[in-house]
């Protein structure tokens, strides 16, 4: 398997006048782990869209490599799978239909395989042909993992991954984390203790957030 | 392909939902029907029937048209969007959606002003055929940019027929002018020049597009 890396570089956001955090820099390895932890409103959800291109940072970059290869920003969705609470999915297509049309979408041939070992792991390959308007929030939370696993991405970001979940749910989570990270490189934001004893890093927002540059 | 399954995704969920379908059939009902009753039994001239044919299609359109990524806001959908596919993808995707909408629109528009105003007169079918292609990728390619700038906005309602107007109006004027040559019986070699703004529009609309649809979609 090929090494995924990930080098946050000089990353600085602030919105407005507000700083949310200065100059992280960091860098992450596939195999791993890793954690970003703060407080609610420290500006974990923030990092984690830097970390998966869906917004720009006011300063500093964000630089992916796949065997060494600078991803461009374009294609990193091929290489992502992102899971968290504000990602909403089709609620008029039933699960199966979501799953099929963004494998269509992404240009790959729907695994059909793949999908029943995912939604059976997650507990509703029962419920594959309701419409997720049907579907509890815990039920979508866990649909959401399928939609991020399905086209085996190296890069996991998990953003609040137990949100909404039952025990069994966050079960199934936790074996998720610990297969990914054989191969993959798996980065978790969350502030429940549990989430992140999986992690083996961990980026606390906090130290970033002083405006003297103390880290 | 991708493009193809991502219109499919949208054309999928139109049926299911109505979310533009309705709206667009209510437009064209209520206005033809304004029109219809304001008129009465005058008399109104072919230039002005024809020029409130393009009237009624602007409007249509800016009822419609900003569903492609309204809808995908409004629902919170647009991150899913980003996560499955590049922003060319997705410009192109919902481009071919609007360009469906515009077409299947416009017939309706056109085919229902052929039978209830009798002075609209088509002397040159084949030059209104075309004035009526390309004007309608111009206005699909134009309303989709300007769609996917609204969905981001607080106000979109307001913000889209404002928007839309003075990047619409060249091509309006054009295609109004189209119109009256081809119900005067011009043929298409003498409404060249008119012709050629016309898919000249349509190549730089549809070159900004691609271009500048990355800046736009992302936040």
């Amino acid at each position: 398997m090929s090494d995924y890396k990930l080098k946050l570089d000089n990353v600085t956001m602030i919105f407005g006048r507000r700083l949310i955090f200065k100059e992280i820099n960091f860098e992450f390895e596939n195999g791993k782990v890793y954690g970003i932890a703060g407080h609610n409103g420290s500006g974990k959800s923030t990092l984690a869209k830097i970390i998966s291109g869906i917004i720009a940072p006011t300063r500093g970059k964000v630089i992916h490599t796949n065997s060494s290869k600078k991803i461009i920003p374009e294609k990193l969705h091929d290489y992502l799978g992102f899971v968290s609470p504000y990602l909403v999915l089709y609620d008029e297509f039933t699960a199966e239909e979501n799953l099929i049309h963004f494998s269509k979408i992404r240009g790959h041939k729907y695994d059909h395989e793949k999908a029943e070992h995912l939604l059976n792991h997650f507990g509703i390959y029962d419920r594959r042909n309701d419409l997720l308007k049907g579907y509890s929030s815990g039920m979508k939370q866990r649909m959401k993992f399928v939609f991020a696993l399905m086209h085996s991405p190296r890069l996991l970001l998990l953003d609040e991954p137990t949100s909404n979940l039952d025990n069994e749910g966050k079960e199934s989570v936790y074996q998720i984390i610990e297969k990914e990270s054989k191969d993959n490189l798996v980065i978790v934001a969350s502030n429940e203790e549990t989430d992140l004893s999986y992690c083996s890093n961990i980026l606390e927002v906090e130290m970033f957030k002083k405006d003297n540059g103390t880290k | 392909m991708k493009a193809l399954a991502l219109f499919q995704k949208d054309w999928k969920s139109e049926v299911r939902t109505r979310y533009a379908i309705n709206a667009l059939a209510m437009f064209i009902l209520v206005t033809i029907s304004v029109i219809l009753f304001s008129i009465g039994s005058e008399k109104i001239t072919d230039y002005l029937t024809g020029g409130l044919l393009w009237v009624v299609i602007f409007f249509s359109a800016m009822s419609g048209l900003s569903r492609a990524f309204v809808s995908e806001e409004e629902r919170g959908t647009t991150l899913t969007l980003q996560l499955i596919a590049a922003p060319s993808t997705v410009f192109s995707g919902k481009l071919l959606f609007n360009v469906l909408l515009v077409f299947l629109m416009n017939f309706v528009i056109t085919f229902l002003y052929e039978i209830l105003f009798e002075s609209f007169t088509i002397e040159n079918y084949s030059l209104f055929a075309l004035a009526f292609l390309f004007g309608n990728i111009g206005i699909a390619v134009s309303s989709t940019m300007i769609a996917a700038i609204i969905s981001k906005a607080s106000s979109k309602g307001t913000l889209y027929p404002v928007l839309s107007f003075p990047i619409l109006l060249p091509l309006i004027l054009t295609l109004l002018e189209l119109t009256k040559f081809s119900m005067d019986g011009k043929t298409i070699e003498e409404s060249f020049v008119e012709l050629a703004i016309l898919v000249s529009y349509d190549v730089i609309m549809l070159t900004a597009g691609y271009l500048l649809f990355d800046f736009i979609w992302k936040d």
